[in-house]
């Protein structure tokens, strides 16, 4: 008889990285999928391109520096996905090719691959996008033939304007592929939450700060702030897809659970700060990159106190 | 009564319906016996008799070596066949004392003679829990009357009885409740006797509803005695964390359970002391469960200390298919071994015969920062942070994380997706930083 000898624990979760990976992917299909319905063929097309391109971009990473191939762990799916629902159906078939690659390589292989990136691949990829190539980037689709502003812009250019909840809610409305419809938004995050893959915490504290600073700016410029106003900032535009997704992305924001209701607030607070004070119409993106940039310095200052011990006095001699 | 817990914890399977069901058996030896001097924390025991001696059952063959360590009393009768060092369960040399079984169980004068503990002093009752070698039997083999021997002045206001039994497959605590509530509750009255001005609480998984009941009517009609049931979740008989539990106080790595006015007794323990106390009897038995899904069948035993494990897995029927790996103690923080030639030791409360080793196949990769290792970390700990700070040998960060709080659960190591050996990293680092310590002291 020849038996096995290791250190305790002897049994493991069933829960793997690619199982994790997995149930992103699963949340993040309702909105593929609305976003395919009120886009159309065209937006799948991005979605499939997003999706080949960063996983394509890994494998040829790995293969070429010889290292071990991770494309299994399908992290760099849950990244083309990402990217796609934040890109519009408009886009050019290299856009999200493009995308894809510098996500990959640039933001998450060059900084040592998974979970050692210091900023969200799939935003600091749009965002490189946007920058680069603002025009494509900001062409919105049209809704039923008809050209139409996103939610934010509309209110950005008249605050008392008015979207319809029901559009907010299905997602009839202009937008990227993924952010349009909050009930499939919602879905996917109930189910995150459900299946203990992400906590309530993180998306609530962003929404519900960005409320907060959205009212509070507002006030203070002496603009009116009624509940439609509200609800299109906190409904509208990427709010609940950066809020559910990319605001409680593992690699690039706070593990400790003050940190992660810390980090939201940054992120509330920098996203009213560029929609009501800067220019910007939406602003999403650039606050959660900025945040991911303080990530470690909230996890520091929430870092837990081990159980039954008093807070640590500080050294004088040191 | 509402199920009280802890912060933190996970969930494994608990696979208690496999041995859960089977009543305890009596079993005696047929082979040698041998007896580990090191069966407790502490200073190994002394051996007291030499090879020829005739031994009898219930007679001392082993004092404690030092203030922490138990003595060791014989479970048989017949003759000292060796005394010579053996490797252990963990692969470490013990000495060991040999006895050959003459099967006659020739006792020693006042062997289970009752005694009226009603009327034992204090010291007494210490002194008797003392010479019967009792050490905590749920694992960590702690020496009970250390336990109790409290400093002049700590008021002790609660005696809680482990009796979580919060790893996965084991059972032999669970069929006591059923069987011996009534001893558990004498045992329990006796430590009240100890600590007039306490209250004594048995705290119970309640995914053991039927133990909570037989407990609770083994209870009844004692005031001061209640069974506080508990949340299903590992590690909840961690012992800070089931004072947390019933008590809501905390206590930290450099404090005793007295510091909180505790005593903490495990459940089989508790049922020794009744023994050693009232019926004179030191402790050479203890109960064992041998489950695992290649165990023909899954059973609880009532062995003597010292008899080999072999003839555990025998009696309960052999194997169906080989097992790959044998863990004596539970899944998340028992012992793998090489062999089951080794002997019954005062802590071993479970013989686990597993067809796979769950851990062969999870080769570890990037750590993926979901913070799973931190929400199950019952010490409240960064884990994550821990394993970076012990895999850099970076001494000074490890002890400010708190990594000396570690009660090595394994719960990150088993929660992790990316399947890295986080408890198997910090548990080494801090053994390392311990030993520095002392180092450092005694220069």
């Amino acid at each position: 008889m020849k038996l096995n000898i290791s250190i305790s624990p002897h049994i493991r979760s069933r829960r793997t990285t690619t199982t994790v990976m997995l149930d992103v992917i699963i949340a993040l299909l309702p909105s593929v999928i609305v976003g395919v319905w009120v886009f159309g063929a065209r937006a799948f097309a991005i979605t499939m391109l997003s999706v080949t391109s960063c996983v394509a971009s890994e494998y040829i990473y790995e293969k070429i520096l010889k290292k071990p191939i991770t494309v299994g762990d399908l992290s760099a799916v849950v990244t083309g996905l990402i990217l796609a629902v934040n890109l519009y159906s408009t886009a050019p078939w290299w856009l999200p090719v493009l995308g894809g690659a510098f996500a990959i390589i640039v933001v998450k292989m060059l900084y040592g691959g998974i979970g050692q990136n210091f900023m969200n691949p799939a935003l600091a990829a749009r965002c490189f996008l946007l920058l680069s190539f603002t025009r494509i980037m900001t062409d919105y689709p049209k809704i039923d033939g008809v050209s139409s502003a996103t939610p934010l812009t509309l209110i950005k250019q008249d605050p008392t304007a008015t979207v319809p909840l029901s559009d907010l809610l299905l997602g009839t409305h202009s937008g990227t592929i993924g952010e349009t419809s909050a009930i499939a938004i919602l879905i996917g995050a109930i189910y995150l939450c459900a299946r203990g893959i992400i906590k309530p915490r993180e998306p609530l504290s962003v929404i519900l700060s960005t409320g907060v600073f959205v009212t509070l700016f507002s006030l203070v410029q002496g603009r009116p702030v009624t509940l439609d106003f509200l609800l299109v900032h906190m409904l509208g535009g990427g709010m609940l897809l950066g809020a559910v997704f990319m605001a409680s992305d593992y690699a690039t924001t706070p593990v400790t659970p003050w940190g992660q209701v810390i980090f939201g607030c940054c992120v509330g607070f920098i996203t009213a700060l560029i929609r009501c004070v800067g220019g910007g119409v939406e602003g999403m993106s650039y606050a959660i990159l900025i945040s991911n940039l303080l990530t470690p310095f909230i996890e520091k200052l929430t870092t837990p106190r081990p159980f039954g011990t008093s807070p640590q006095k500080k050294e004088g001699a040191k | 009564m509402l199920s009280k817990t802890f912060r933190g914890g996970v969930h494994p399977a608990d696979k208690k319906e496999l041995a859960a069901g089977a009543e305890t058996v009596r079993l005696e030896a047929k082979g040698e016996l041998e007896f580990l001097m090191n069966q407790h924390i502490g200073a190994p025991a002394k051996p007291l008799v030499a090879v020829g001696d005739r031994v009898l059952l219930g007679q001392r063959i082993a004092e404690a070596g030092g203030f922490v360590s138990a003595g060791i009393c014989c479970s048989c009768s017949g003759t000292v066949k060796a005394v010579s060092p053996m490797v252990t369960q963990t692969g470490d040399e013990a000495m060991a004392i040999v006895v050959e079984n003459d099967s006659e169980y020739e006792a020693v004068e006042g062997y289970g003679e009752p005694r009226d503990y009603t009327k034992m002093s204090k010291e007494e009752i210490i002194k008797a829990v003392a010479d019967a070698g009792i050490v905590g039997m749920g694992g960590a083999g702690f020496p009970t009357a250390v336990k109790l021997t409290v400093k002049d002045g700590v008021k002790i206001d609660h005696i809680i009885c482990n009796a979580a039994e919060c790893e996965p497959y084991i059972t032999c605590d669970y069929r006591l409740m059923l069987e011996r509530a009534d001893d558990a509750v004498l045992g329990m009255k006796i430590l009240l006797h100890v600590f007039p001005e306490a209250k004594g609480v048995f705290g119970v998984e309640d995914n053991k509803p039927l133990g909570i009941e037989s407990l609770a009517k083994a209870c009844e009609g004692s005031e001061k005695i209640s069974v506080q049931p508990l949340k299903k979740k590992y590690p909840q008989g961690g012992e800070r964390m089931l004072i947390y539990a019933v008590t809501k106080r905390k206590i930290n790595s450099k404090m005793l359970p007295a510091d909180a006015g505790c005593v903490v007794v495990n459940y089989s323990t508790l049922i020794a002391i009744a023994e050693a106390v009232a019926k004179n009897m030191p402790l050479t038995r203890r109960v064992v469960t041998v489950t695992g899904d290649c165990v023909k069948t899954p059973s609880n035993f009532d062995v003597p200390i010292g008899i080999k494990v072999s003839e555990l897995i025998e009696a309960a029927g052999g194997f169906t298919v080989e097992p790959e790996e044998i863990i004596f103690g539970g899944p998340m923080m028992g012992a793998a071994v090489y062999t089951t030639d080794l002997p019954v030791t005062k802590t071993t409360s479970c013989v686990l015969c597993l067809s796979k080793d769950e851990s062969k196949g999870c080769e570890p990769t990037e750590c993926i920062r979901c913070g799973q290792c931190l929400y199950a970390c019952p010490e409240h700990l960064m884990p994550i942070e821990l394993k970076n700070s012990a895999d850099r040998l970076d001494y000074d960060k490890f002890e400010k994380l708190g990594g000396l709080e570690c009660i090595g659960c394994g719960c990150c190591t088993y929660i992790c997706p990316a399947k890295r050996r986080l408890s198997q990293s910090i548990t080494m680092m801090k053994r390392y930083v311990l030993a520095e310590k002392k180092k450092g002291a005694a220069k």
